[in-house]
């Protein structure tokens, strides 16, 4: 585990605080008006140039919202959320949308760099990444989409596809999570603004990963981006997202929804490495993490499968899902959540087995320290049509110190008998004698905590794409820094 | 190098070692037998700095440095390596990535580049095939699953690796059979040299018969009752610790 060693040691060679990617881009905003109401609807739609079908369904969505009231089932606790003191748009200004990379402004690119992603484009030429980078509420740019529009893959901002394929959009939005699923779902879908769209036409195996990355910025600000990614027929996807956000003392909303449809034999892959500011040492400040993400299997002999790196956000709530509807399809969710100070995590995923012979697979680490509260929670639902559908489960969670909590809620629901449902669970400590074999080999103590979490954690740390992998063994061990001692 | 003197410790307010004195020179072996309850343990814990005991009088130097004042892993750095009586298991840690981690301190803390995956699979393989350890061993994770004989070799691997200047093996021949104790045995005795020390904490003669001590000491009642050569430990084996030590049996 070089990579954790590296990692602490950057850390603290640059000096910086422990969340290092709090800092504020001073960049000029255009935004709407604070508050939300219809005319802001309006205003988002019409600064968008979207078609009137669209402004309709956010409208739908935004009357539903106003109705439903918030989720409370979820082990978490903050104060109501004043949804009228924030704003719902802003966007770095700029004249014309950029036409080249050239064209972005130069103080957003150093933000980007800051956070290391590849942005411009020679660097990116000499990955293997495509990167579509979304600044508060706008995508700004996407790079490598010459190289994708030569397999066919569309790969570009949600804006851009509503413009350039509205047949697509239209056909699959809302589709997997209707407008009105949700309270956080209800006020993305009303108020979105951008997002990742990604198109992979029949039988295409995409020729690289594609990425995106989400960073709020300005003070105030909700983010509300929607990625909606379609796999035709015999076509393979890998999917990642990673955020951020800077240091703040009030709370910020990010409410996403993420819809995934895989076709006959198709195959997408998502990875997240969520990483937005946690709040500080006393719970102060972080970033509200209200998600819907949901893949739906149509296709035969479909596959889509979950993997999550969930180390930030102040609160998290969030369930990436599978509808298992094609026969011999499969859903996998392999999860990390890491709390710790005062940070709380309600997440798991759902896997509802439709077809005949779907499996599904859950894979959830959860690592508790600080006051933290940590929990996973996960429902797998057997209908009457899955013959011979399997679930294998298992919740490991992992506490650090004696304050904290984790949490393990499964729900099972069998229609069919011939369904077969799989549930193992654990719960440990990281023992003291652990931390002492590894001191008296010479490493230092934040290091083998370290090494021992990203150990609790490799099952699913394996499952993400290689660069990733070495990036989400550093976060481990930095979000769980100052938790022994 | 080590140099304990009356040391006095106490677990949970018990007293384990009253007065405790204990010389050991560069490139010396020197073996402490004692019957259960003596403080052979404790001995060895307090060397590399585990919690949950309280010193409450003496000093423990080396190389004429206090110790009491460095963290565990600053007495490994210092050459303080300690063979586990019952080594730890980490789940989902390699062998290979936790010895390379360990390694890597050691290297970083003298100023030394680290080494990367490649380099520290040849430094590796050096050290491997004397103790009979195989590559399959080293994918599987930190003791997870180990026989016994495995855990103690996985032991003498490390301090291979790590080179110390004064090793301390808590009962490492406990429970092997007579096969892997030779393996053990063997790897200690490849490692003997003029500017290391071992101190071999033991209940059984037997190990010494392989490992062969310059000092030979007895530990009874928390401090040391008698010291003598190699041939103490013959005598001992004759007579009991009863017959040695009747005070403390």
């Amino acid at each position: 585990m070089g990579a954790a060693e590296q990692t602490i040691r950057d850390v603290q060679a640059t000096g910086l605080e422990r969340y290092k990617y709090g800092f504020v881009t001073d960049i000029e905003q255009e935004m709407a008006p604070k508050g939300l109401n219809e005319d802001i609807i309006r205003f988002i739609s019409a600064k968008k140039k979207e078609p009137e079908w669209l402004l309709e369904w956010r409208l739908k969505a935004y009357r539903a919202w106003l109705e439903m009231p918030e989720p409370d089932w979820s082990k978490v606790n903050f104060p109501p959320i004043d949804y009228q003191d924030a704003y719902y748009y802003a966007a770095p200004k700029q004249k014309d949308g950029p036409q080249s990379l050239d064209e972005v402004d130069p103080e957003l690119l150093a933000t980007y760099e800051k956070l290391g992603i590849p942005l411009s484009e020679q660097k990116v030429l000499a990955g293997v990444v495509a990167v579509d980078a979304v600044f508060d509420s706008v995508s700004v740019a996407t790079t490598f989409k010459e190289k994708l529009h030569e397999a066919g893959v569309i790969f570009c901002s949600l804006s851009e596809a509503v413009e350039k394929h509205p047949e697509l959009v239209r056909k699959y939005l809302g589709s997997v999570v209707p407008y009105a699923d949700n309270k956080h779902a209800c006020l993305n879908s009303a108020v979105f603004t951008d997002g990742s769209f990604v198109y992979v036409p029949e039988g295409v195996r995409c020729p690289m990963e594609l990425s995106t990355y989400f960073r709020i910025n300005a003070e105030k600000t909700g983010q509300f981006e929607r990625t909606l990614i379609i796999a035709e027929r015999g076509s393979y996807v890998s999917y990642l997202e990673g955020c951020t956000a800077p240091m703040r003392d009030e709370n910020q909303l990010h409410a996403a929804v993420v819809e995934l449809i895989a076709l006959d034999d198709a195959e997408i892959k998502y990875s997240t490495v969520q990483n937005w500011y946690p709040g500080d040492e006393e719970g102060k400040g972080g970033i509200y993490n209200f998600v819907t993400k949901r893949g739906a299997c149509r296709g035969r002999n479909s596959k889509i499968s979950w993997t999550q790196v969930e180390t930030g956000s102040a609160v998290t709530w969030k369930y990436p899902s599978c509808i298992l509807q094609g026969d011999n399809s499969v859903g996998e969710f392999y999860s990390v959540a890491i709390t710790n100070n005062y940070q709380q995590a309600d997440t798991g995923t759902k896997m509802i087995h439709i077809g005949k012979n779907t499996r599904s697979r859950i894979i959830s680490k959860g690592i508790s320290a600080g006051h933290s509260n940590n929990t996973y929670r996960g429902l797998v639902r057997m209908l009457p049509g899955a013959e011979n559908a399997r679930n294998y489960t298992q919740c490991d969670s992992l506490l650090i110190g004696e304050q904290c909590g984790a949490h393990t809620v499964p729900y099972i629901e069998s229609r069919n008998q011939t369904a077969q449902v799989e549930h193992e669970a654990t719960t440990s400590k990281v023992s003291d004698e652990q931390l002492f074999y590894c001191r008296q080999r010479g490493i230092d103590q934040e290091e083998a905590l370290s090494l021992i979490v990203n150990g609790f954690c490799r099952q699913v740390l394996q499952e993400l794409p290689m660069e990733f992998a070495v990036e989400a063994q550093k976060l481990v061990g930095i979000s769980l820094e100052g938790s022994v001692g | 190098m080590l140099e304990i003197r009356d040391l006095h410790v106490c677990v949970e307010d018990r007293d384990r070692l009253k007065g405790l004195d204990l010389a050991i020179r560069p490139g010396e072996v020197h073996a402490i037998m004692g019957p259960n309850g003596s403080g052979k343990s404790t001995l060895s814990h307090v060397i590399a700095g585990r919690e949950g005991y309280q010193v409450t009088g003496g000093s423990i130097t080396m190389d004429g440095r206090d110790i009491f004042g460095m963290e565990p892993e600053e007495r490994a750095r210092a050459g303080v390596f300690l063979a586990f009586q019952y080594p730890v298991e980490i789940a989902g840690v390699t062998m290979s990535t936790f010895l390379r981690t360990a390694v890597n301190a050691h290297r970083k803390s003298r100023g030394e580049a680290e080494l990367d995956p490649l380099q520290f699979v040849k430094l590796l393989r050096t050290k491997t095939k004397a103790l009979g350890i195989g590559e399959a061993m080293l994918k599987r994770p930190v003791n997870v699953g180990f026989s016994g004989g495995e855990k103690k070799r996985n032991e003498v691997l490390q301090m291979a690796l790590l080179e110390p200047t004064m090793a301390v093996m808590d009962e490492t021949d406990s429970g092997l059979d007579i096969d892997a104790l030779k393996v053990v045995a063997d790897g200690i005795n490849v490692l003997r040299d003029p500017g290391r020390s071992f101190l071999l904490i033991t209940h059984y003669q037997r190990l010494l018969t392989y490992v062969v001590p310059d000092h030979v000491h007895i530990l009874a009642g928390g401090r040391i009752v008698r010291s003598g050569g190699k041939e103490l430990a013959l005598e001992l084996e004759s007579k009991g610790y009863a017959g040695l030590v009747p005070a403390a049996a």
